[in-house]
């Protein structure tokens, strides 16, 4: 993807809200060489957890998966894949959804537990 | 709550209610997808339920009628499953019209029935707060209590009540539980908690705060995973016992529409005949009778006979869907399928259409992406349909050697059987990427499937269903197929010779066979081919009667001799033309009307098969070219 938009958040933040979070999707746009930690969901294998930490997508494919319960801030549990590993089932706020591959790579995760090391 | 409001003041507000509203009588119910809603909505009006389309769109319009038990109506609207109320796809377009009162036919309605997961509330939730906003009395429905409990959740119902400013019914649509404060509700009774003023939220991460906050202030304890749906998954979705099991349901869904619909077509063919027979010996021999007979029999019979696919398909359908399979089915299948541009939910619809792109076409109605299912309905017609296969039969008998290719393993005549299958999933499959790249490029909306927890189907659901599919092929694309069925026989009647029918030849198709000659010629076909290439307008396999009345013998009893006659009118080039024809051609009335139904208009199938058409018109005549 040659232009990278990023979800534009409205103007006041109240004080309950998570601000970290919104100042991080803003900052960070998948590069993921800053911290060790970071990676995008592609990098999760079966029972990996992670937080997420930005959706790297248009706005109204954003607000899709958010709607979903992908959420900055949200714990994400890679669970079962088609063969091959794509489409992969995410467990996340209560339910699982399948992503794609080509989608999984625009969200990126702070990787929280692995279950195997690596 | 101050957080609450401090979200309202910091957002924007969406849904800006036309101040011209029309109030209706209806109830609309609505929620987000896999909430149990179509359920709820079956156990409210049962049999009193009708599916048009919203005019102009496809989306369906499911209205019912509940009987409340002092025998009062309520007529109600289930909208399309939706996750948020901003209007962005067409579904959604559609509830937010009706839910804001701007749709002209139904007017806003007079209460809305929300229908949420309760094992998944706090996510639900989020559709709460804008549905409420709207100002229509709302029943707040926690569906699913069944599970909820079973599984360790629990939850204040007063308290989320009192959170929410709304009433609240904790159910079980699948087993009729707490229906009657449901019926409660419709029957204006139930006492309403003090209005709350609520957040109005574009933004969905303040809006899934808020639920999270009201979820906690009801004291909502989330239920345990499902137990039984992660070990269905761990076999289902196996990296390989997964594949397997999917590659068995298909070959029983495959074999099923073939082995057991096609006997059960033919059982319905003979019954026509069996019928037309009784009436034709009751009726005196005249013109009447042969309009009864050969036009109004035939065309009803033509249509009647895929009703038992159409049955066994959504049967099948029905069962995966309402399990909760189908989205694992498509998981796997989705790789394979994105080769071409499409997506997982593409892949049984298309393998059905082997059997029939009838209910293939049907069931499309499985994938939400609307340019995946447009896409996939538009290809449906290029796999080799078991209409086709009478005719490929008889012209490869006529001009196909039965040599060996491979030794005794594959003939020439398989083989040339089995090049035409190929030649239509390649053409299904280049026009699928053609779409896929152009007009029905998806720009939008990535691939998100969500993985329902396994559920048993309930007969009452999966009745409904096949009821309701039967009654729109039948009343839908029935009326359709009966009129061209009519309009043909008038054309293979007319002009009459001495009050009688001309022989076919003669008659306006057989004028019009002559007339189009000039345009076939080219690919090696004479004015006889013609006619019957007019005639499988209506279906593909009516060629092979056609030809055979015009040649002047039964093609059934007598299959050889046809092919002689053909042999002697056609080259081998023409032949090979002719089976290139019916590979591309969109020559099937009935698949025309359902692609018209399912579109909801006249330019897609026009579109179709315009251009099947032409890709039929332009391999015919290279493959002439080439072989003669």
């Amino acid at each position: 993807m040659a232009l990278k938009r990023r979800k534009k958040q409205p103007g006041t933040l109240d004080s309950d809200f998570r601000g970290a979070h919104t100042e991080t999707m803003l900052q960070l746009s998948g590069n993921n060489s800053e911290s060790q930690l970071l990676a995008t969901l592609t990098d999760l294998n079966r029972g990996d957890a992670a937080t997420l930490e930005n959706i790297d997508l248009p706005t109204d494919e954003a607000r899709r998966l958010m709607e979903l319960g992908f959420l900055p801030g949200t714990r994400i549990t890679a669970g079962l894949s088609a063969p091959g590993g794509d489409p992969r089932v995410f467990q996340v706020d209560g339910s699982e959804i399948a992503l794609r591959r080509e989608t999984a790579r625009h969200l990126t995760v702070r990787v929280d537990r692995t279950k195997r090391a690596r | 709550m101050s957080g609450c409001d401090g979200c309202s003041a910091g957002s924007v507000a969406v849904l800006p209610v036309s101040p011209v509203t029309k109030t209706s009588r209806h109830v609309a119910l609505i929620g987000p997808p896999n909430s149990g809603k179509t359920t709820l909505f079956n156990r409210l009006t049962g049999l009193r339920q009708k599916v048009a389309n919203f005019p102009g769109v496809t989306v369906e319009r499911h209205t019912g009628v509940a009987v409340l038990p002092d025998g009062r109506e309520i007529p109600l609207i289930d909208l399309p499953g939706l996750y948020s109320l901003a209007p962005r796809s067409e579904d959604e377009q559609i509830a937010y019209d009706v839910l804001t009162g701007q749709r002209g036919d139904i007017g806003k309605p007079q209460a809305v029935l929300l229908v949420l997961d309760s094992t998944n509330l706090a996510r639900h939730l989020m559709l709460a707060a804008p549905v409420l906003a709207l100002g229509i009395p709302t029943l707040i429905i926690l569906n699913m209590a069944d599970d909820l409990r079973n599984r360790g959740g629990q939850l204040d119902l007063a308290a989320l009540s009192a959170q929410l400013g709304a009433p609240v019914a904790l159910i079980s649509a699948r087993q009729g539980e707490g229906l009657d404060q449901v019926f409660h509700f419709l029957a204006g009774a139930m006492p309403k908690p003090a209005p709350k003023e609520l957040p109005i939220l574009q933004d969905v991460p303040k809006c899934r705060q808020w639920a999270g906050r009201v979820g906690s202030a009801a004291q909502y304890r989330a239920p345990a995973p499902p137990k039984w749906t992660r070990r269905l998954d761990a076999v289902f979705l196996h990296p390989v016992a997964g594949p397997l099991v999917f590659l068995a349901v298909v070959i029983l869904v495959f074999q099923t529409i073939f082995n057991v619909a096609d006997p059960a077509k033919d059982g319905v063919d003979h019954f026509i005949h069996l019928t037309g027979n009784w009436v034709a010996s009751v009726l005196p021999d005249s013109l009447f009778r042969s309009l009864l007979l050969d036009g109004v029999w035939n065309g009803v019979g033509s249509v009647v006979v895929f009703l038992p696919q159409v049955l066994l398909l959504f049967l099948f359908i029905g069962v995966l869907e309402d399990s909760g399979y189908l989205a694992r089915a498509a998981l796997i299948a989705d790789r394979t399928m994105a080769k071409v541009g499409l997506q997982g939910k593409s892949f049984i619809p298309l393998l059905s259409a082997y059997a029939c792109a009838v209910p293939a076409i049907m069931a499309t109605r499985t994938i939400e992406n609307k340019r995946d299912r447009m896409a996939t309905i538009l290809i449906a017609p290029f796999m080799t349909c078991s209409a086709r296969l009478p005719v490929y039969t008889l012209i490869i008998a006529a001009f196909i050697p039965n040599r060996p290719v491979l030794g005794s393993f594959l003939g020439a005549r398989a083989l040339a059987m089995l090049g035409l299958y190929a030649l239509g999933f390649v053409a299904a499959v280049t026009t699928a990427r053609l779409l896929k790249s152009s007009v029905l490029k998806s720009g939008r909306a990535p691939f998100l499937l969500e993985m329902p927890s396994y559920r048993w189907p309930t007969l009452q659901s999966i009745g409904l269903r096949l009821l309701d599919r039967s009654v729109v092929f039948l009343r839908r694309a029935g009326t359709v197929i009966l009129l061209v069925m009519v309009v043909l026989w008038v054309m293979a009647h007319v002009p009459l010779v001495n009050g009688h029918a001309p022989n076919i030849d003669n008659s306006l198709a057989g004028t019009l066979g002559r007339t189009i000659e000039p345009a076939i010629k080219p690919l090696g076909m004479n004015w006889k081919i013609g006619i019957g290439l007019i005639t499988s307008l209506a279906a593909r396999e009516t060629i092979v009667a056609t030809l055979g009345s015009i040649y002047g013998m039964d093609p059934e009893s007598n299959q050889a001799g046809l092919g002689a006659s053909l042999q002697h009118d056609l080259s081998f080039g023409g032949a090979v033309a002719l089976l290139i024809f019916f590979a591309f051609a969109m020559q099937c009335i009935s698949t025309i009307a359902v692609v018209r139904r399912e579109t909801g208009g006249w330019k897609w199938p026009a579109l179709q098969f315009t251009y099947m058409g032409v890709l039929a018109y332009v391999g015919s005549f290279v493959a002439f070219h080439i072989l003669s």
